[in-house]
């Protein structure tokens, strides 16, 4: 970025301590304001601080990155730390000093997510194939181990370190010592007697009776014999003698396959992430790939899918319509019945009026789920009089129930916007339409309502898009239920996208990342295109 | 003002327009039937839908104020009045959650505040490469809620927690920043229009008395645009406040739930149904931003807000 200042100074209008800058023969550049970074103000100094913090914590951010081999990290980290440094310590670029913070949260929380969500609709991420192939092969050799016969019996001592148990073995003469996360390794210093190690500098030596008292936790302990995973791990049943457990299921990396040592059956690769057996069997966990366009085309041809995700997507829309033209319709017919000078008390009536709009919408949600109770709601109690309707159980009066507490929630706001559109409307044109001879209703049809729908209509599609996305009120009355029978994923009758993504990603049972993107990817789709007719009818973007 | 109704046609305020049959000559006042059909029955419609908009209001607060707790005991409106509830909220963790909600809040509201202001002085004052095609960017961003994002948000917070655990998942600090990648997106516009009404001939002279663009910014401009700061800030305020899909993602333990996330944990929790708690909870809770809205109605109503700040 380069800077321009709008209005060129003078070129002896520069600061006193300007120096050599301001007599060099640039007249454009040379005419900048001082920035901080000329004189030691307290500004300056301030600065020199915040960035210091930021560069101490994006250096700590790349060594722990590297600790952990997250390679992208290191290279956003290195990259950001860059430009925030070019941009606090150029004097050229002033407004990138201005832009720097917002724009990096609106890269890394904005924008990445946004093509992270893309990347990951394209994959089968999620339960069953949460981690990488290296980590799904050694979860396989860990999950499935045996003890082998003839495998080698050690005297093993259980030592304890506030929480966590390890064992203390004796390797041809040398004391080890291993945890469920570390290895096996020497342990220096420590005590030997008759084969068995009997103290441990650092670590408490259990005695039988602390052994029985932890019982669950030391037959469960299994320590890795060495870094690989194929050699097994050492686990007891006694507390006394520990066994070498081999894995059954033996990784061969030339082949890349998985052989079952007992049955001798292979297990190779398949496209979707899973070691599989020419039966079919596969072994979990599996790891993660990506899968092309599976996850947006099981929602169409699945036929367990297809019909849930077309029901969902109707109910969105009929939902975020329907939401915009009853409290549309509600506030445009209140705003005319208060549009009477003649009504005493309209500011009462208005303040009291706003008021459902000004309550948080997830309290009302909760409130009006607990009024419609079936059994033992207000609504079905004390207004219909003991009545057993099942306002949020049924299919249909969930539907109902949903749109009748949005309109609550939301007329408000329409009679607002409506009641300051009518007062904008000039009252000579309702004069000379009454001239003309309109009747109420045509000049209503034809004079206000197009006049009004100038102002209101860029606010009622917005309020479409904001209600095509309005997963508190779905969440927190209905949590999207009932629910469909026999669907595969956690998806009711009242569930709209956003809320089907909540719950397909982080629902009971069911952890898909991969379709809960692809879904959001569709979302994306259509907010861009409400937000394209949006921006047509108000040419919002030649303004800038 | 329209003087045209649509229900029953021109409105007759002048005298003149009166029937002379109707009244005195110079009385302009309806009364009787007539009175009812143009007047009357507004007050009919006003009263049923104030009834409307209150019940639930009415409901939850005799609800909170109710000490049965359940459910059912709250159904007889107003039938015992005491306090119990609210005591017990702070027993329970509420107010850990109440200043939970306000950190997050607060630092966001801030955050959002200092930085759209930032850039809107940015793209206001200076011209430089890319400027149009960052606002239009910006215009285009501002169209996703990025609650579309949060699986990815979700998963990139579980990997962030290897690195920066404060950042990470079940993290206040971690959220924080979440929301404020929000914050360019939602409302450098509000804050571009306002800035470039703000006129130029002051930088002008203030930099040509010495002032450098930093002391501009800040005790020039800044104090100029304070209206536009305090309402962008308390909208960011109160839609933070009602967020509930990332947080609920993002923070997974009781102590470090916001009032969003705990109080539907009370009200969806069928088991204890500790519904008197939840009234009391609600009605605490929702002071804060009834006065708040009531405070910015003229804001939201003249389509600052587009029609999406109710969280």
């Amino acid at each position: 970025m380069t800077e321009q200042t709008l209005v060129p100074r003078p070129p002896d209008a520069g600061p006193g301590d300007g120096g050599g800058d301001a007599a060099a023969p640039r007249p454009t550049r040379g005419s900048r304001p001082e920035s901080h970074a000329r004189r030691f103000s307290p500004g300056w100094i301030a600065k020199l601080i915040l960035v210091g913090v930021v560069d101490a914590l994006g250096v700590y951010g790349i060594i722990a990155a590297a600790g952990v081999q997250s390679w992208w990290i290191v290279t956003f980290l290195v990259a950001a730390l860059a430009a925030v440094n070019w941009a606090y310590f150029s004097r050229r670029a002033v407004p990138a000093k201005y832009l720097v913070p917002g724009l990096l949260f609106l890269l890394v929380y904005q924008l990445f997510v946004m093509a992270y969500t893309g990347y990951i609709a394209f994959t089968n991420y999620g339960d069953g194939h949460n981690s990488t192939k290296a980590d799904a092969i050694s979860a396989i050799e860990t999950q499935n181990q045996e003890r082998l016969p003839g495998s080698a019996a050690f005297p093993v001592a259980v030592v304890s370190r506030g929480d966590e148990l390890g064992f203390a073995v004796v390797q041809d003469g040398q004391a080890e010592l291993g945890t469920t996360d570390e290895p096996l390794a020497p342990a220096d210093g420590a005590t030997v007697q008759a084969g068995k190690v009997t103290a441990v500098p650092g670590w408490t030596v259990l005695s039988f009776a602390d052994i029985a008292g932890r019982a669950q936790a030391v037959t469960a302990l299994a320590v890795p014999v060495s870094d690989d995973a194929s050699d097994g791990t050492l686990r007891t049943q006694n507390g006394s003698v520990a066994y070498v457990f081999s894995p059954v299921m033996q990784y061969d990396a030339t082949t890349d396959t998985f052989t079952n040592a007992k049955t001798g059956a292979t297990y190779t690769p398949d496209d979707h992430g899973n070691f599989v057996s020419a039966k079919g069997e596969r072994l979990e966990p599996g790891w993660r790939v990506t899968v092309g366009w599976e996850n947006f085309t099981s929602m169409f041809t699945d036929s367990r899918l297809s019909g849930i995700f077309l029901k969902v997507v109707l109910w969105t829309f009929a939902f975020a319509f329907l939401s915009v033209a009853t409290t549309f319709f509600m506030g445009l017919f209140l705003a005319l019945v208060f549009n009477d000078p003649r009504v005493r008390g309209r500011r009462v009536y208005r303040s009291l009026l706003i008021l459902p709009y000004a309550f948080p919408g997830f309290l009302a949600a909760l409130v009006w789920s607990g009024m419609l109770n079936a059994k033992f709601g207000f609504i079905n109690d004390v207004l219909l009089g003991g009545a057993n309707i099942d306002w949020l159980g049924d299919p249909w009066l969930a539907k109902l129930s949903v749109l009748g507490v949005n309109l609550w929630l939301g007329f408000p706001y329409m009679f607002l916007i409506c009641t300051g559109a009518l007062q904008s409307i000039p009252g000579d044109v309702m004069e000379s339409a009454r001239m003309d001879g309109a009747g109420a209703w045509r000049a209503f049809r034809s004079i206000t309502l197009p006049l009004l729908m100038v102002t209101v209509a860029p606010l009622l599609i917005s309020s479409f898009a904001f209600n095509f996305n309005n997963f508190t009120l779905i969440y927190l009355l209905t949590g999207g239920g009932p629910d469909f029978v026999g669907a595969p994923i956690p998806v009711g009758s009242t569930d709209i996208l956003i809320s089907m993504v909540y719950s397909v990603a982080f629902g009971t049972g069911s952890n898909d990342y991969g379709l809960a993107s692809a879904v959001s990817i569709l979302i994306f789709i259509v907010v861009g295109v409400i937000s394209w007719i949006g921006f047509r009818r108000t040419r919002t973007l030649e303004e800038l | 003002m329209a003087a045209y109704d649509p229900f029953t046609g021109p409105i007759s305020r002048v005298a003149g327009d009166a029937d002379p049959t109707e009244g005195p000559v110079n009385d302009t006042r309806l009364r009787g039937r007539r009175w009812w059909k143009e007047v009357g029955w507004r007050h009919v419609v006003g009263v049923v839908v104030i009834v409307y908009c209150l019940l639930p209001l009415l409901y939850v607060l005799s609800a909170s104020l109710n000490p049965n707790g359940s459910l059912t005991g709250s159904n007889d409106l107003f039938s015992t009045v005491s306090f119990g509830n609210f005591t017990e909220l702070f027993h329970r963790g509420y107010g850990q959650w109440a200043v939970n909600s306000l950190v997050i809040c607060v630092v966001t509201a801030i955050g959002t505040v200092l930085m759209g202001a930032a850039a809107a002085y940015a793209f206001s004052r200076y011209r430089f490469r890319g400027r149009r095609g960052t606002l239009t960017g910006l215009l285009l961003v501002q169209m996703f809620p990025q609650m579309l994002a949060a699986v990815a948000l979700f998963l990139l917070l579980l990997q962030l927690k290897d690195v920066f655990p404060v950042l990470g998942l079940n993290s206040i600090p971690g959220l924080i920043a979440v929301y404020l990648g929000g914050a360019l997106g939602v409302n450098t516009f509000l804050l571009y229009g306002f800035f470039n009404t703000v006129p130029k001939e002051l930088d002008e002279a203030a930099r040509i008395d010495g002032a450098s663009h930093g002391q501009i910014f800040w005790t020039i401009i800044m104090p100029l645009v304070t209206p536009i700061l305090v309402v962008v800030g308390l909208l960011s305020f109160i839609s933070t406040y009602g967020e509930f899909f990332i947080a609920s993602t993002v923070l997974q333990s009781n102590n470090k739930f916001t009032l969003a996330i705990g109080l539907y944990q009370w009200a969806s929790d069928e088991r204890n149904a500790p519904w008197g708690l939840f009234a009391a909870g609600a009605v605490l809770a929702a002071i804060p931003v009834v006065l708040l809205f009531l405070f910015l109605q003229k804001y939201i109503v003249s389509g600052l807000t587009s029609g999406s700040v109710k969280g």
